[in-house]
């Protein structure tokens, strides 16, 4: 069988593919690579169906070691890429041979790196996706220093030379969103003000600080029966602080969701570190 | 029924009261859209998402408005029956809150048909309705850190099992072997939404 060795995660590394939607009655998140477009794109260059299974890699420090030859990619957060400590850069397809050791660095902007391998990573799927979720603790547990994934055969043709430059993450970054189904409950004008990425964010969602969001005097402390939630939503908890949920959200929730991320945004938010700022901005 | 905007591809639809919104899952359900990704029973709501670009909003908007949610389609039900040990921590607790004896608690709630209103919290963790009034109270003043995996528990309106250990500020009537969600199943929640289930006194 086709393998790759977790030679060492780094500070966090998942396997994740574009998540399992569809179970939230069963109160199960979609779960899945938080930068989708990046998953997407490493499995284009390493020659594998966009859906394919990868390595989500936190604050990079990933290194693997092919057991058979193979081709890898590296996006996402721009970052520095080695293989048997020479440069080769990341958003670009990398041969493997048997033996080799590919080396994540530390992303000097954005959050999270995706590494594809050719074939993907086949460890056993839980309700149709191999991604962990890390609320509802579904799919592969977090990867640990010496792990050996199984691959699958590598099947499509590695998107050749095809060089993309890494997006630059912005220190600032504006948020297109969508108002309700709550924005009745707020004064809404204090989503366009600064927002800081706090350190507490993470696959569950983004926790904000800033000046607290103010519920108009007609919903002071009004109790919200619990209702569903999807990914993007901005939820405002009583302190006013609110939380935008990324893929591993509860299913439900009790607190009033003020707004909803528009979905092309999603990936710009898997990338912001915290300290990053944000200004939500009101579209249609 | 109040239709609200969620995100781009997406509606909230408040209704009236619990009942209400279970009909409407039921009737949006049973319409088996293919574009619907997500259908999401709340207390008082009903989540959906569709896919982009898709008419499916509109389409089942105008269902729903037309449909007599005092006869929604049954679907199909499962009936479900769960063994349960009653040696829960709050079992005398319940019954001095109700003024009765923890025989009549056990009674009550074996006695009880419930319905899976909406899910939630946890995997595989059901929302139950039905539940008899005397044991409809308040949640612990103090939650504990960790309920363990299969604690049979009652809070407000509800009736619920826990699927894993977890906090939780439930008061316990007991706990159950059954494992109420297995992601490696074919049917991985044993609770879906419209089911039935009945509680009974393990021996």
């Amino acid at each position: 069988m086709r393998t790759l060795e977790v030679v060492t995660t780094g500070p966090s590394a998942l396997v994740q593919d574009l998540g399992r939607p569809g179970h939230a009655h069963l109160g199960v998140p979609p779960s899945g690579a938080l930068d989708q477009a990046a998953l997407r794109l490493a499995n284009r260059l390493a020659g594998n169906p966009e859906h394919a299974a990868g390595i989500e890699a936190t604050f990079g420090g990933l290194v693997v070691r092919a057991a058979t030859s193979c081709t890898a990619a590296v996006t996402g957060a721009p970052v520095a890429v080695t293989v048997d400590g020479r440069g080769r850069g990341s958003h670009v397809p990398i041969h493997l041979r048997p033996g080799q050791e590919l080396a994540i660095g530390t992303p000097s902007r954005g959050l999270r790196c995706y590494l594809a391998v050719s074939g993907g990573i086949i460890v056993e799927p839980e309700l149709g996706s191999r991604s962990r979720d890390v609320l509802s603790e579904i799919g592969p547990p977090p990867l640990r220093d010496g792990d050996v994934l199984p691959l699958g055969q590598a099947t499509g043709i590695p998107a050749g030379a095809d060089t993309l430059a890494p997006p630059a993450p912005p220190d600032e970054l504006t948020v297109p969103v969508t108002l309700g189904p709550r924005d009745d409950w707020f004064d809404v004008t204090g989503l366009s003000a600064a927002w800081t990425v706090t350190a507490e964010s993470n696959r569950i969602g983004l926790r904000l600080d800033g000046t607290p969001l103010d519920r108009v005097a007609e919903r002071a402390g009004t109790e919200l029966p619990s209702e569903g939630i999807l990914t993007g939503a901005i939820q405002v908890p009583p302190n006013g602080l609110p939380v935008v949920f990324l893929a591993d959200h509860p299913t439900t929730g009790g607190y009033p969701v003020v707004a909803v991320v528009r979905p092309g945004s999603l990936s710009a938010l898997a990338q912001a570190r915290p300290g990053t700022t944000l200004r939500f901005r009101s579209s249609g | 029924m109040r239709w609200l905007r969620y995100g781009e591809h997406g509606a909230l639809v408040e209704c009236g009261s619990l009942a209400e919104a279970g009909a409407l899952r039921a009737v949006l359900a049973d319409a088996h859209h293919p574009d619907v990704v997500e259908l999401v029973p709340g207390a008082r709501t009903v989540l959906l998402a569709v896919r982009p670009g898709s008419a499916a909003l509109g389409e089942l908007r105008e269902l729903a408005e037309s449909a007599d949610l005092d006869h929604p389609p049954a679907g199909e039900p499962s009936e479900i029956e769960i063994d349960v040990h009653y040696d829960g921590e709050d079992l005398e607790l319940v019954a001095r809150t109700a003024g009765i004896g923890v025989d009549e608690v056990v009674e009550l709630h074996t006695g009880a048909e419930y319905t899976v209103a909406f899910t939630g919290f946890a995997p595989g963790f059901g929302y139950l309705t039905g539940l008899p009034e005397p044991l409809r109270q308040s949640r612990l003043d103090s939650p504990r850190t960790r309920v363990p995996a299969g604690s049979v528990a009652v809070a407000g309106e509800f009736a619920g099992i826990y699927p894993r250990s977890s906090p939780g500020g439930w008061r316990l009537l007991g706990h159950t072997d059954t494992v109420l969600f297995d992601p490696k199943a074919d049917r991985p929640a044993l609770l879906t939404p419209g089911d039935r289930v009945r509680f009974r006194k393990a021996s």
